[in-house]
């Protein structure tokens, strides 16, 4: 028996096929992977995230806590908006990716990964201890995603005029406090949505208020296919301690300005950068049919091997689809080891599909354009 | 609980064989699909190729993984259900029937390897707890 979420009963109530995740009962499906995936793509599904671990850090100390801590700076930060970062070790490696939201110049929230909790609140709190400020773990709220393109036009039948208005008006990764709710134009489907945090008590009634509305549960199977799709990294697949952001498609999240910030990790991540890294994360798409799996080997002719981080199928795109390390200056085509056989794949950049659109084009036809 | 149809034969790694004079059908059972998920990749053995008894002869994968068949009967392939190569969900949406996945014409008469619905029925049941 593993840790329940408020929504657990229902999950069950829709019929879901409950498996562990991280030591949590999480819904993998509520009858068909596939078609809970393309209702995301083409209309609007709801997801159960309160498996995710939520920390408020609050006090003057604050801010001056996560610039030492997270790899981004949240000095780029105003109120009310989020920041995509990692929390790395003195080595450089990712203890975790989170999101951080700035409410206020004392007041921020972390977002961090259920499979990581224990380490996560541990270092949390040792890095804490020589600076001013307290971290509560809201083990008190639940978690909810809905995305998908049809999502904002059901928020108006949601919420009443003013918040309807507050939540529509949010830029891109921007959180608004509407009376209980906490709504943060984010998610992790490469789709237009909001994850919404309030409280578990409240959280049963408003589930069943969404699904009324026509938005549909979908499971732990499609939100990884749908973040796969997005090339959006999993923490524990595609990263973890062993390596840093800069071999993870990652560079882009770390805050090296002003110079004179020294997040934990960063003397070790100018090391790296200065004697050159010798991986890349990129995206994978099989060129027949089959499904590409996490850890096969991949060939690139004349630079080495590299390995699948994250493969799966993905429903959109009819393709197997993998997210995998590969030696810098890959491009083009590569070779991936399955059953035996050595299979051809095409290498691009990530996102597969944004928007429900195809984004990547291979090198090879940029080559004949 | 699943459908396990009281004509067919079964195997221990969750095949079903219908004998219809000389002929086997060959599929997985209902139970294989609802633990696999949305199937979304078939590969099938070829045609005129003679297999063995217990011999890996075809690979069903879903999202979340691959499934080795493994041959119930020892034979010769003499048809291949093509249907499944563009819509392997056929798989999940009619095991028994629109999911089958290839013919035989066996080598032997009777396989004693193969569970009665009853044996395959108590299969399931012990491997759910």
């Amino acid at each position: 028996m593993g840790k329940k979420t408020p929504l657990y009963d229902c999950h069950l109530q829709s019929h879901a096929k409950i498996v562990d995740f991280a030591g949590w009962d999480m819904p993998l499906h509520y009858g068909s992977q596939l078609q809970e995936h393309h209702q995301v793509r083409q209309d609007a599904g709801l997801f159960d995230v309160s498996h995710m671990t939520i920390i408020d850090v609050k006090g003057s100390g604050t801010a001056t806590y996560l610039r030492k801590l997270l790899a981004n700076n949240i000095d780029k930060l105003t109120y009310g908006q989020a920041l995509y970062t990692c929390m790395l070790d003195e080595q450089g490696g990712i203890i975790d990716d989170l999101i951080v939201y700035k409410i206020s110049d004392d007041f921020y929230r972390l977002v961090v990964n259920s499979g990581t909790h224990d380490k996560d609140v541990a270092w949390l709190t040792k890095q804490a201890q020589s600076f001013k400020c307290e971290l509560t773990e809201r083990t008190d709220l639940a978690m909810l995603a809905i995305q998908g393109p049809k999502v904002r036009e059901k928020i108006p039948q949601l919420f009443n005029a003013e918040q309807a208005k507050a939540i529509l008006a949010l830029p891109v990764f921007y959180a608004t406090t509407c009376d209980n709710y906490f709504i943060a134009r984010t998610g992790y489907t490469g789709e237009e949505g909001f994850e919404i945090i309030l409280s578990g008590a409240d959280a049963p009634a408003f589930w069943q208020r969404l699904l009324d509305h026509d938005i549909k549960p979908c499971g732990l199977g499609a939100r990884d296919t749908l973040r796969l799709e997005a090339g959006l990294n999993l923490y524990g697949a595609d990263m973890d301690e062993s390596v840093s952001p800069l071999v993870s498609n990652l560079a882009w999240t770390i805050g090296w300005e002003p110079q004179d910030r020294s997040f934990i990790g960063r003397s070790a991540l100018e090391e790296q950068k200065q004697k050159g890294v010798k991986q890349q994360l990129v995206g994978l798409i099989l060129e027949g049919s089959g499904v590409l799996r996490n850890h096969q080997k991949v060939i690139v002719e004349g630079l080495g091997e590299g390995e699948i981080t994250s493969g799966s199928f993905s429903p959109s795109l009819g393709k197997g689809i993998a997210l995998a390390r590969v030696p810098v200056g890959t491009v083009g085509l590569c070779q991936v080891e399955m059953r035996g056989k050595l299979i051809t794949a095409q290498v691009i950049k990530p996102p597969f599909i944004r928007h429900g659109k195809k984004t990547f084009s291979n090198m090879m036809e940029r080559e004949n354009e | 609980m699943s459908n396990i149809p009281k004509k067919l034969k079964y195997s221990k790694t969750h095949e079903w064989v219908r004998k219809d004079d000389d002929v086997l059908t060959i599929g997985v059972t209902d139970h294989a699909q609802t633990m696999l998920g949305d199937l979304v990749y078939v590969e099938l053995p070829e045609l005129e190729l003679d297999i063995e008894a217990g011999q890996e002869c075809a690979v069903i994968e879903s999202v979340k993984a691959a499934a080795d068949i493994y041959c119930p009967v020892s034979g010769e392939v003499i048809e291949i259900n093509e249907a499944l190569l563009e819509n392997p969900q056929l798989v999940n949406e009619d095991p028994y029937g629109k999911g089958w996945l290839f013919r035989m014409r066996a080598f032997e008469n009777e396989n004693s390897e193969l569970l009665t619905p009853d044996q395959y029925s108590k299969l399931v049941a012990s491997e759910a707890h």
